[in-house]
């Protein structure tokens, strides 16, 4: 997958949650929960979404790794590479 | 003939508007079956009926807004006929039944098949158009300039369920003598449980913290059921079952607090999948009414986004509200030593006219020993069953 189908992927996704969310005002350096309100249920249905769309199956010890967007974009492009 | 009537929603409704039947005359309905959508400040709501027969009529017209109580539409009992039926109605001997229903009539505007069809297309509420036709009839044109004079839809929403939530916490303030107490829970052993049980599980099959936290407190009020109930009419009332209001903030601001039922019942998979249906359900407004009357006490479990302590509000007529803060890492002493654990502040209101702080404390320490083996919080039997003697 491209880089820029997974983003895409990733904000439809997040848009999905939270639809007030502009993508292009989203600093990919900043903890991204701190942006976006997302609660752990909202956090949850994200990771869903991302599972079903990329097939990419996240576990619980690897949340601490996904702060903010530039992980979470490093992180799937080497689980769907 | 039986009427079903626009039940109560919540504390703070007062009125609702028929936005669609989904039932027609002819229908048969059985218990629970949604039989309208009916918009309330909070949500759109899917009416259920708690009756069984054959839809009659329908007594209100889609966009009427009208007080709790009106009735919605008339059922045949099994075995009855129309024509009983409308013998039934006009006799005087029903004239208690028939009252409300004329009253409706003499308020039932005039309006032709179809301006109401307009009126449907444009979004405008006929019940708040005055008509301009012959005999105050609503027309066409009336309806298009309702339409151009006010977009009503959802910055109202907003305000509108602000002066709901507003409407009920006043009269919780004034009217329930509230008290608080808290207590820090140490939570090592819940989430190291929680941890294990989903490691190796897909994200679509995972528990959040709320699961247990819910369970721990559904299983508490069964040894404190004074905190499960409502105070009506001077006096404490139990409730039937313990239907967990969950307290889930929307995006677009405001609060919504349907009920889970029977929490205590519920192994945790269960629960998780309940829950998860019910966040989305409130978030997209489609809830159904028992949902929204149902709640014998409240949770408000502000996650790990929020603040370390709530205290609540109780929302009314129930008489308890518990409250869970972020969990943090904190400094603990355990066996003499310090150690860093993951600590919930655990906060209780309660209403003062059905119980006292000590036996909230009970409670609260109750949910504190529970939390305590997790493992057992997903038996059907509450844990302190362990307690008594086997056979």
């Amino acid at each position: 997958m491209d880089d820029a189908a997974l983003r895409q992927a990733v904000f439809d996704n997040l848009c999905r949650i939270a639809p007030e969310v502009v993508p292009a005002e989203l600093d990919p350096a900043t903890p991204l929960r701190d942006q976006v309100d997302l609660d752990s249920m909202d956090w949850l249905n994200f990771l869903v979404g991302l599972h079903e769309r990329l097939g990419v199956d996240i576990p619980e010890a690897d949340y601490r790794r996904l702060v903010t967007l530039e992980d979470l974009f490093a992180y799937l492009r080497t689980k769907t590479a | 003939m039986l009427e079903f009537r626009l039940p109560s929603l919540g504390a703070e409704m007062d009125k609702g508007k028929l936005l669609e039947w989904k039932v027609q005359p002819g229908d048969v309905v059985k218990k629970g079956q949604v039989v309208a959508v009916v918009d309330t400040s909070k949500s759109a709501i899917d009416v259920e009926i708690w009756q069984e027969g054959t839809v009659y009529e329908l007594a209100l017209e889609p966009l009427q807004t009208v007080p709790v109580g009106t009735v919605m539409l008339r059922l045949l009992e099994a075995g009855e006929t129309p024509e009983q039926a409308t013998a039934a109605t006009r006799r005087p001997s029903s004239g208690q039944q028939a009252a409300p229903a004329s009253a409706a009539a003499d308020t039932r505007q005039r309006v032709s098949p179809a301006a109401r069809k307009r009126a449907a297309e444009r979004g405008v509420d006929i019940s708040r158009i005055t008509g301009t036709g012959p005999k105050g009839a609503i027309t066409l044109e009336d309806i298009e300039k309702a339409a151009a004079a006010g977009k009503p839809a959802p910055s109202n929403r907003g305000l509108e369920m602000r002066k709901a939530i507003g409407a009920a916490m006043a009269r919780s303030k004034r009217d329930i003598p509230h008290y608080y107490l808290a207590t820090d829970v140490p939570l090592g052993r819940a989430t190291a449980w929680l941890g294990a049980r989903n490691e190796g599980r897909s994200v679509t099959e995972r528990l959040l913290l709320a699961v247990p936290l819910l369970k721990a407190v559904a299983l508490a009020l069964r040894k404190y059921p004074e905190f499960n109930g409502f105070f009506q009419n001077g006096a404490f009332v139990p409730g039937a079952g313990i239907h967990v209001g969950v307290a889930i903030s929307l995006r677009q601001g405001g609060l919504i607090a349907p009920a889970l039922r029977d929490v205590d019942a519920l192994p945790l998979d269960e629960l998780m999948r309940a829950l998860t249906d019910l966040v989305a359900r409130a978030r997209a407004l489609t809830l159904r009414s028992s949902e929204m009357s149902d709640a014998t006490v409240t949770v408000t479990n502000l996650g790990d986004q929020g603040v370390e302590i709530v205290h609540g509000v109780i929302y009314p007529p129930q008489v308890a509200l518990v409250g869970f803060g972020r969990p943090t890492q904190r400094p603990w002493i355990e066996e003499g030593r310090v150690v860093a654990a993951p600590v919930v502040t655990a906060t209780l209101a309660a209403d003062h006219r059905s119980s006292d702080g000590h036996r909230g404390a009970l409670f609260l320490a109750e949910i504190t020993r529970l939390l305590q083996a997790p493992e057992l919080l997903d038996a059907d039997r509450p844990p302190s069953a362990r307690e008594a003697p086997d056979g």
